[in-house]
């Protein structure tokens, strides 16, 4: 029986290797790392792992040889061309890690969760596609992601992917925990999980210990069989991780001079080395990136320190006499084309194996001071306004260096301008109004019109859909800074929509702001070097993108801790409901119409007679003061209030 | 059940409700009476209904942790506060410079100080955003410094604020120290891995005071003008432009103005100058404008660890005054013994506290309802209150003068200091929501006693209750007096009317004098004497031209002739008006309310013309003609701040300027307290003295 399945299969193979050959030839995995030191005394650590499977029209069905199958049901089930699902921790920091690069403008997220899907079915399909997906991915990731499904939490952005179009969902949950157990089922659609390889370097506490730390999940799906070529899915997955190199306590210096950069190794991050490759990877390397501006700083500092000694740059380099050490030869060394250019040393993990073990190390040697490049804007949100009413929020815009060097290139131009996009999502309770949009330009206020040129705003609808405002912009090249600002209202929520921990506020996730002119991406001319499916997608042409903060707005909560008071109310209203009801039900009407007949007066002018009289009669009692004491407290009623009073003091005393 | 209803169907059937209601009309004289009484008896009681703070918010655990600030960081501090003392014109630069060696992002705020204006319809908005008057030059900018630490981990949507004032033209000790307790703990803070929320250390430049400075700083993070200042310009203030230079290797930095997130909570740091030489000591100031509290929580923290943990003693404002006045202490001895007898019938009853702790627990007790009634803030705290950020002052008061401290060694000064409001911030910092589940409305008796609102809203309701009572007894007599006849009837509703009409222009007079300042404030060159002659002197021109403008025949009722109860039905509307103004000051500033129907129900309540006083020549008509002429005297504006001042204060040096630039303190702190004083105190004063007055 085995026996002829065996065959089977083999015979199917054989049918079917023309088609496959066609199409992709096989599945693939690479696992990569990228190591970088950055400015402030830290170290980014990217790991990149890519899973490619080819698709054939029943290979759904099949078992995959690399290729997760829980992730190709998916693609199959919902149809998805693409998509990004990331969960982050921390805050990337712009200024100091960079916002030009493209490790910053692809790997940098806002926290928590953020899943963005591209469908290829009928736009009337998407929602319901969208919906179902949530509820898979957060099966599978262990994460809150199903609370994307309510419309009122996701959006349909139009000009964040033009390919695209209406068939885009977005959404983010900026207050998702992001733990292990995130972690875990990302790292089982891995082949080798985290036993082999470089994903066995994923300690849990040093990556929960880090400054910033980000998982993503790219899957770009082609289904065009048509083409033949290029159809099948390309699973992503990326972890980048910022930390910093020994933190010990002793390490507290507080002098003002500059500091050495903490000398480090893989297993100095991560307390784990590599112990060989996974198996079952196509290839796995570790990179080193060694930035534009501190190999310029490092070049310039030589020059200084050894003007004399003409040393042949090319051994220099590839041994690591650049102002620190590496304490493994590279296996390669690559230079980015342009003249201030980046170094890249790349280390081939095949050879290594228990025995010898891959633990790279960094050793400096002197002092250096050198910056990451920037975004050419820096963007900051904030809020403005206090108490629970209404407030703004101000998008701020400063220009860096960057775009003073975009200037001086582009100079030649008579009218330089700088494209900006905006996207900001606004959840429904906070009630922008979109009219009041200002715009500042170098601390003056301008007309907005002057500088938008594409609006797109979709008000949000209240308990049905965000708020999405796209904004083009495009600033002259010389601007200095720029503020959009926009005011809102702050809505009121169902007493059964708050979220657990409701007075710590609501959150407003963050605006994307890119630039679509410049591109992230580094140019290295070695063939060689963009096979390697992560330096491929370092070397993409992608506009350069950057995320703003997430703003807490505190909104009117009602006191949760009420149910006395509600208790309290609702008895009233039952004791007044339930008094005036046998009021009603006691009261002899015969009787009372018998006494009016008696008194043989109109019925308006008898109600009016009593109502006088009754109230003069009340003017007339405090002529004689004696006359209403005497009928309000009866000696009957003294007695009776010192019977319970006695009641009441035997109670306390006695009985108890 | 029957028979009873045929007796009753005989005549009109009162509800109970309406029964008791016209029972208490009818006796207004003692219900008034009992009421008053009763109100002050329940106001000297509250020490005693006070109740042990606790923390309310579980997220909060202080104490729990260790704490992590170490002799080095003190050590480090040290150094700083001996830099700081050492070199003190470039104070700015060498703060900046420790501020950015920890990592740190130090911007620098440059603002103008705000001055002293008064505007009129300036009360209960928001704070404006930038007055800033134009011939300002540039040596008079003030600049405050802000680090800001990253959580390393946290998401940047909440922050922490500490601030320490100082001058920088002059570091005195004290402030030198406190920068030092300030800095040890951002330096632990800059290595900490536990950080959830952002810390914003702030130095406040204090030359101008320190209220404005946090409050220029909280502007413009709350509300920025988004202005460009053309000063900032010109070439005077480059020595102050080279300084916004971000200081340090990270040049390229974006140096404008830097923000954190919503702020959680603030703390402002301070060290006496003076040392008190028995032992340290931690002042609490938690009062904002217009007798807004931080949540008890807030200070709750500090006191628990301050007491528990640091062994500090933990103090809050109190009337040292009080503590030598025999009478508040025969009552405590009273109480005290009343307490024991209750404890001698029924072990249960824990309502007796000894003397010392009454007296004690009055003295705060004055001091916060004096404290919160004034309106004004205590300290720098005030400013953050004005966007709903919880902020309290903590004044650290040292054993040994700080100028001492600094000469030897300040270091175990540093540490107890350090570690203190390391253990304040870690414990803000666990905080998930925003500071919501303790009270609000409270006042302190001690530091780990306070009294709810609902507790001390009851003797205010009795000081209040008997005035629509008494009203509607006037009412009542009034009508009553005059035989029901068609005509008279419609001459009464005249009567009353009239009185309406004198009743509202007396207030329309009292908001005229209270804008009086506003135009006062124009003349140049005037001291507050002056000031106050030529206040009170408009005041009464506009009275007397009120006077005649109302006596002019135009505005005269039709029926002309005086009335015999006229200042019946005066005094019932006057009342009411009282009341209802005090209903509303309750709400707005409660102890402002309170302070004011303790001066002014009594005058209300027994207000009767001399005349007829005098007229029946006995002995108790007498004595209320003699009450109600030292109570008008007492219950006029200056005068009862006079008196409340010596009271709290002292009677010592007391100047009749002194009135002036307390009122001139409560309308640059926009105190809801002067409009109170204007609009409803003052008028009632008047009217009451026309009644006294009044020719029957």
């Amino acid at each position: 029986m085995a026996l002829a399945s065996t065959t089977t299969l083999a015979l199917s193979i054989l049918f079917l290797l023309p088609f496959l050959s066609s199409a992709t030839v096989e599945e693939e995995f690479h696992e990569e790392l990228l190591l970088k030191p950055l400015p402030d005394r830290k170290v980014l650590a990217h790991f990149h792992f890519q899973t490619e499977a080819p698709v054939a029209e029943d290979s759904f069905a099949r078992h995959h040889h690399l290729f997760p199958k829980s992730i190709s049901q998916l693609v199959k089930k919902f149809h998805i061309k693409a998509m990004e699902l990331s969960f982050t921790q921390g805050r990337w920091n712009y200024e100091r890690w960079g916002g030009l690069d493209p490790i910053s403008s692809q790997n940098a997220k806002p926290p928590g969760v953020e899943l963005w899907a591209v469908f290829d079915v009928p736009q009337h399909q998407v929602d319901a596609f969208w919906k179902n997906l949530t509820h898979s991915l957060s099966g599978l990731f262990c994460a809150s992601i199903n609370f994307l499904e309510s419309s009122s939490s996701y959006s349909a952005p139009k000009w964040a992917s033009q390919s695209a179009l209406g068939s885009l969902r977005y959404g983010t949950l900026p207050r998702e925990a992001v733990c292990t157990e995130n972690l875990t089922p990302w790292l089982k659609l891995l082949p080798c999980r985290d036993k082999a390889g470089l994903s066995a370097l994923m300690d849990r506490p040093s990556i929960y210990r880090s400054f910033y730390h980000s998982q993503r999940l790219h899957l770009k799906a082609s289904m065009a069989p048509a083409d033949g070529l290029d159809s099948g899915i390309i699973l992503e997955q990326t972890l980048t991780v910022v930390q910093q190199p020994n933190i010990q306590k002793t390490d507290l210096s507080f002098s003002n001079e500059f500091k050495i950069q903490p000398s480090w190794s893989l297993s100095s991050i991560f307390g784990r080395k590599v112990n060989g490759r996974c198996v079952l990877a196509k290839s796995s390397n570790v990179y080193l990136q060694v930035e534009r501006d501190l190999v310029a700083q490092l070049e310039k500092l030589q020059k200084k320190t050894a003007t004399y000694a003409d040393n042949d740059t090319g051994i220099d380099v590839l041994r690591g006499d650049l102002g620190f050490e590496v304490s493994i030869t590279p296996d390669r060394v690559h230079r980015e084309l342009e003249k201030s250019s980046s170094i890249l040393y790349e280390y081939s993990i095949k050879e290594y194996n228990d025995t010898e073990q891959f633990d790279l190390g960094l050793t400096w040697k002197y002092p250096v001071v050198w910056s990451c490049p920037l975004a050419p804007l820096y963007a900051s949100r904030f809020l403005i306004g206090s108490g629970n009413e209404r407030g703004s929020i101000a998008i701020s815009l400063k220009s860096t260096e960057l775009t003073k060097g975009f200037i001086v290139a582009n100079n030649v131009e008579e009218k330089c301008k700088l494209q900006v996009n905006v996207l900001q999502i606004v959840p429904w309770y906070i009630k922008v109004y979109y009219h009041t949009l200002q715009l500042l330009v170098d601390g003056k206020p301008q007309a907005a019109t002057d500088f938008i040129e594409r609006m797109s705003v979709s008000p949000s609808e209240d308990k049905v859909s965000t708020g999405v405002m796209e904004l083009v912009l495009r600033f002259p090249c010389e601007i200095k800074s720029a503020i959009l600002n926009i005011e809102f209202d702050k809505g009121f929520l169902h007493i059964d929509e708050y979220p657990p921990d409701a007075n710590q506020g609501f959150d407003i996730p963050s605006a994307i702001i890119s630039f679509p002119d410049f591109h992230a991406g580094l140019q290295f001319s070695d063939d060689s070097i963009s096979k390697s499916p992560m330096m491929s997608k370092l070397q993409e042409k992608s506009p350069v993108l950057s995320y703003t903060e997430v703003l807490l707005v505190p909104l009117t909560t009602p006191d949760f801790s009420m149910p006395y008071n509600v208790i309290t109310i609702t008895c009233t209203v039952f004791a007044l409901y339930f008094g005036s009801l046998l009021n009603v039900l006691r009261r002899r009407v015969g009787e009372e119409e018998r006494l009016l007949k008696a008194n043989k007066a109109p019925f308006l002018q008898q109600v009016i007679n009593k109502l006088s009289s009754r109230f003069r009669g009340g003017l007339s009692e405090s002529t004689q003061p004696k006359q209403p004491s005497s009928s309000f407290i009866t000696p009957k009623l003294i007695i009776k209030i010192i019977l319970v009073a006695g009641l009441a003091v035997v109670w306390q005393f006695y009985l108890k | 059940m029957a028979e009873s209803e045929t007796v009753t169907a005989t005549k009109p059937r009162v509800r109970r409700f309406v029964r008791f209601g016209i029972f208490l009309i009818s006796h207004s004289n003692y219900v008034s009476f009992i009421g008053f009484v009763s109100g002050i008896v329940a106001l000297l009681l509250l020490p005693i209904l006070a109740k042990n703070t606790y923390i309310s918010e579980n997220a909060l655990m202080p104490g729990s942790a260790n704490n992590m600030l170490s002799t080095q960081h003190v050590f480090h501090a040290t150094e700083f506060v001996n830099d700081l003392t050492g070199s003190v014109s470039e104070s700015h630069k060498i703060i900046a410079q420790y501020m950015s060696a920890l990592e740190a992002e130090v911007t620098y705020h440059k603002f103008h100080p705000q001055l002293n204006q008064f505007s009129p319809l300036h009360f209960f908005t928001s704070p404006d955003s930038g007055i800033v008057s134009k011939n300002i030059s540039c040596s008079s900018l003030g600049i405050n410094i802000a680090g800001i630490i990253r959580a390393p981990r946290g998401d940047g949507k909440e922050s922490i604020v500490l601030v320490t004032p100082y001058n920088p033209r002059r570091v005195g000790p004290g402030e030198a120290l406190s920068l030092g307790i300030a800095y040890s703990v951002f330096s632990l803070l800059s290595r900490v891995t536990w950080l959830a929320k952002d810390v914003i250390w702030l130095v406040a430049d204090s030359q101008y005071g320190e209220y404005s400075a946090v409050s220029a700083w909280l502007r413009e993070y709350q509300a920025p003008a988004f202005r460009e200042v053309d000063i900032d310009n010109s070439e005077t203030c480059n020595a102050i432009n080279e300084l916004g230079q971000n200081p340090s290797s990270d040049r390229k930095l974006y140096s404008g103005f830097r923000r954190a997130g919503t702020m959680a909570a603030a703390l402002v740091i301070k060290v006496a100058e003076q040392g008190n030489r028995h032992e340290d000591i931690l002042n609490i100031y938690p009062e904002a404008s217009n007798g807004q509290m931080p949540n008890l929580d807030l200070i709750n923290i500090v006191n628990y660890l301050g007491v528990h943990k640091r062994g500090l003693r933990v103090k809050v404002n109190k009337m040292l005054s009080l503590f030598g006045s025999r009478w508040l202490n025969t009552l405590g001895g009273i109480l005290e013994s009343l307490g024991q007898i209750a404890r001698s019938l029924n072990p249960q009853w824990k309502f007796g506290i000894s003397a010392t702790e009454y007296v004690e627990g009055a003295a705060t007790l004055a001091s916060s309802l004096y404290l919160q009634g004034l309106g004004v803030p205590t300290g720098p705290h005030g400013a953050f209150r004005d966007y709903q950020v919880d902020a309290i002052t903590l004044e650290i008061s040292p054993k040994v003068s700080p100028d001492k401290m600094i000469s030897r060694s300040p270091n175990e000064f540093i540490l107890r200091g350090g570690r203190l409001i390391e253990g304040v911030v870690r414990s803000i910092n666990n905080l998930l929501e925003k500071f919501h589940q303790s009270f609000f409305l409270y006042l302190l008796t001690s530091s780990s006693k306070f009294v709810s609102v609902g507790v001390y809203m009851i003797p205010f309701a009795l000081l209040v209750a008997p005035l629509p009572i008494v009203a509607g007894s006037l009412y009542a007599e009034a009508s009553k007096s005059t035989p029901s006849s068609e005509v008279v009837v419609k001459h009464n509703s005249w009567k009353w009317l009239n009185s309406a009409r004198k009743v509202l222009a007396i207030h329309l007079w009292g908001a005229v004098v209270s804008l009086l300042p506003y135009f006062l404030y124009q003349i140049p060159n005037s001291t507050p004497t002056t000031n106050f002659t030529v206040w009170g002197f408009l005041s009464a021109l506009s009275l007397l031209i009120l006077y005649f403008v109302l006596g002019s025949p135009i505005f005269e009722s039709p029926t002309s002739q005086p009335e015999k109860d006229e200042w019946a039905s005066l005094k019932s509307v006057t009342i009411a008006t009282t009341f209802i103004g005090l209903s509303l000051m309750s709400v707005i500033n409660f102890a402002t309310a309170e302070i004011g129907a303790l001066l002014i129900v009594p005058i209300c309540l027994i207000a009767r013309p001399l005349k007829l006083d005098i007229q029946s020549r006995s002995f108790r008509t007498l004595t209320r003609a003699t009450c109600n002429l030292a109570l008008g005297l007492i219950v006029f504006p200056p005068a009862a701040f006079f008196l409340v001042k010596g009271a709290f204060e002292d009677f010592y040096g007391i100047n009749v300027g002194d009135y002036w630039n307390w009122v001139e303190s409560l309308w640059t702190w926009n105190s809801a307290t002067y409009l109170y004083v204007g609009i409803v105190h003052l008028p009632c004063w008047a009217l009451c003295m026309h009644i006294l007055f009044h020719p029957c």
